[in-house]
């Protein structure tokens, strides 16, 4: 654990050192607050309008903010997390090949599992950062709106799980190249098709249809943003993760199999 | 203290060391002498633990660097050819760093870290950030990150590369200072450097040992240049006569086919 901690905290420096950081957090929550604005902006419009006509006050009560809001705000924001994180991952393994500090690693009587989950902790705690700012919008939505706080905190929950799952996917890019550009792509390739897997669902058959739709992030994620946590979901980002991360693992000891 | 036996490492189908043997006694500063390319490197690696040789093997204070790696691991400082630097941190979070990765109790972190920067002259630029030093701190830092966790086995791999002659004659001081009762393998191919600093040398040719001797027994006749230059000689006109021998065995093979 020591180690893991110190591999951890060497890399969480190292990250907030670079200004790839502080840039991608801007960015991260700049988007979310034009997303934001768009959002609540288009939702008072329609209460307004709809408000205005006799007789559709029913209508204008069946308007709330999770579903107009909330829901379209955190998929928007997964978006960003699909294209960012890969930029936050590449350099992870990428760069200690190319300084040579990847010998130091490798030649101290740390375990590759440890390296791997030290350097998982680190992003995961900054993307957590992120997430955690973006939640700035949920808190404004509560304090002056009527969300339903549990459907809220389930959607950000989420958004944290499908963060954490592309960390680990970015990892493993990472650890298979020198070149942080490669890593970053070839991260983003793989991210972007988790995400959009299950498009062929509805014409796979009978069998293979679930199996995409099951494997795709979306889904699992947008049962988390209606506020329904299964335990299918759970189990399936920790399979993401911790699959992820072993492979990870096993792409770093292969040089000593090679 | 090190025993290296039939040592062998192969990259696909290139054979970078090919069944190299020699030892090294506790207390010695051995020199890896050889020309670029002649698999010093890759030896110091198996050594370390960064590759697994293809066969073979080598132990180090008694532990085999395959199967007790991490026990080898611990006992040992390695200063890689390009010092495994990271540039935004400062000269002491880096020792400390390192002194954590290599397993010393955090009781002793500080005075670990202390000891290293005294021992290599870094004490007034232990807050610079690593990316700020010149070519011969980066060196030194190198081997303080070797020395910090006090090891039993201290591998350089041409610690004076692309130094200024005041920086090499600096860096070969602390390592001669540095031996007490380590093992110290260095490599080089700087002939000066051997003749100056070690007490055993170990010649490697093209992946095998032609030479392996005391410097004073092997320097008693004549200077080790003219030592260092026969020796490669001997060994590539033994080559090729192999290469002509296996030629003609290649030649005469289809020859006698066809007569046939």
């Amino acid at each position: 654990m020591r180690n893991v901690l110190a591999i951890a905290g060497r890399e969480l420096r190292s990250i907030f050192t670079s200004p790839v950081a502080y840039v991608v957090l801007t960015g991260f929550l700049l988007l979310g607050g034009w997303f934001f604005f768009n959002l609540v902006a288009r939702f008072n419009m329609l209460v307004q309008m709809y408000s205005s006509f006799q007789g559709a006050g029913d209508t204008a009560e069946r308007l709330n903010l999770n579903d107009f809001v909330v829901a379209p705000l955190l998929h928007n924001l997964a978006v960003v997390l699909l294209i960012v994180v890969p930029m936050i991952t590449m350099r992870s393994f990428a760069e200690e090949k190319r300084l040579g500090t990847y010998e130091l690693l490798l030649t101290s009587p740390v375990g590759t599992g440890q390296i791997v989950l030290g350097k998982l902790l680190a992003t995961g705690a900054f993307v957590g950062l992120m997430v955690a700012g973006s939640g700035i919008f949920g808190v404004i939505l509560a304090i002056w709106g009527n969300p339903e706080i549990q459907v809220l905190v389930s959607g950000y929950v989420g958004l944290l799980l499908v963060g954490l799952t592309f960390v680990a996917i970015g990892l493993f890019a990472s650890s298979l190249t020198e070149n942080q550009i490669i890593a970053a792509v070839v991260g983003l390739v793989m991210t972007l098709l988790l995400f959009v897997i299950a498009w062929p669902a509805d014409t796979a058959g009978d069998i293979l249809g679930p199996v995409l739709r099951h494997l795709a992030v979306t889904e699992h994620f947008d049962t988390m943003v209606r506020g329904i946590v299964s335990t299918s979901t759970l189990v399936y980002f920790g399979t993401m993760v911790a699959g992820w991360a072993f492979l990870t693992q096993r792409s770093v000891e292969s040089i000593r199999w090679r | 203290m090190i025993e290296v036996s039939e040592l062998t490492k192969r990259y696909g189908d290139r054979t970078a060391v090919e069944g190299i043997s020699f030892r090294a006694a506790r207390g010695q500063i051995v020199g890896f002498l050889g020309p670029n390319g002649a698999g010093k490197t890759t030896t110091m690696r198996i050594l370390t633990g960064f590759l697994p040789p293809s066969s073979g093997t080598a132990s180090v204070a008694g532990f085999d660097v395959v199967t007790q790696a991490d026990e080898v691991r611990r006992r040992i400082g390695y200063l890689p050819e390009n010092p495994p630097l990271y540039p935004e941190m400062t000269v002491s979070a880096y020792l400390a760093f390192v002194a954590r990765l290599k397993g010393v109790a955090r009781g002793e972190l500080r005075g670990a870290c202390e000891r290293a920067l005294e021992r290599t002259g870094l004490a007034d630029v232990r807050g610079r950030l690593l990316r700020h030093l010149s070519k011969g701190y980066r060196q030194r830092v190198g081997l303080a990150q070797a020395i910090v966790h006090d090891p039993e086995v201290l591998i350089l791999d041409e610690p004076t590369i692309g130094l200024d002659p005041r920086q090499i004659i600096e860096i070969r001081a602390l390592v001669r200072e540095l031996r007490g009762d380590r093992t110290v393998i260095l490599s080089t191919h700087i002939l000066p450097e051997v003749a100056q600093t070690c007490d055993k040398v170990v010649i490697i040719n093209e992946g095998r040992i032609v030479c392996e001797d005391d410097l004073a027994h092997l320097t008693a006749t004549a200077p080790l240049e003219e030592i260092f230059m026969r020796l490669l000689a001997a060994d590539a006109r033994e080559r090729e006569a192999g290469l002509t021998r296996s030629a003609a065995a290649e030649v005469d093979a289809p020859g006698a086919g066809g007569g046939l």
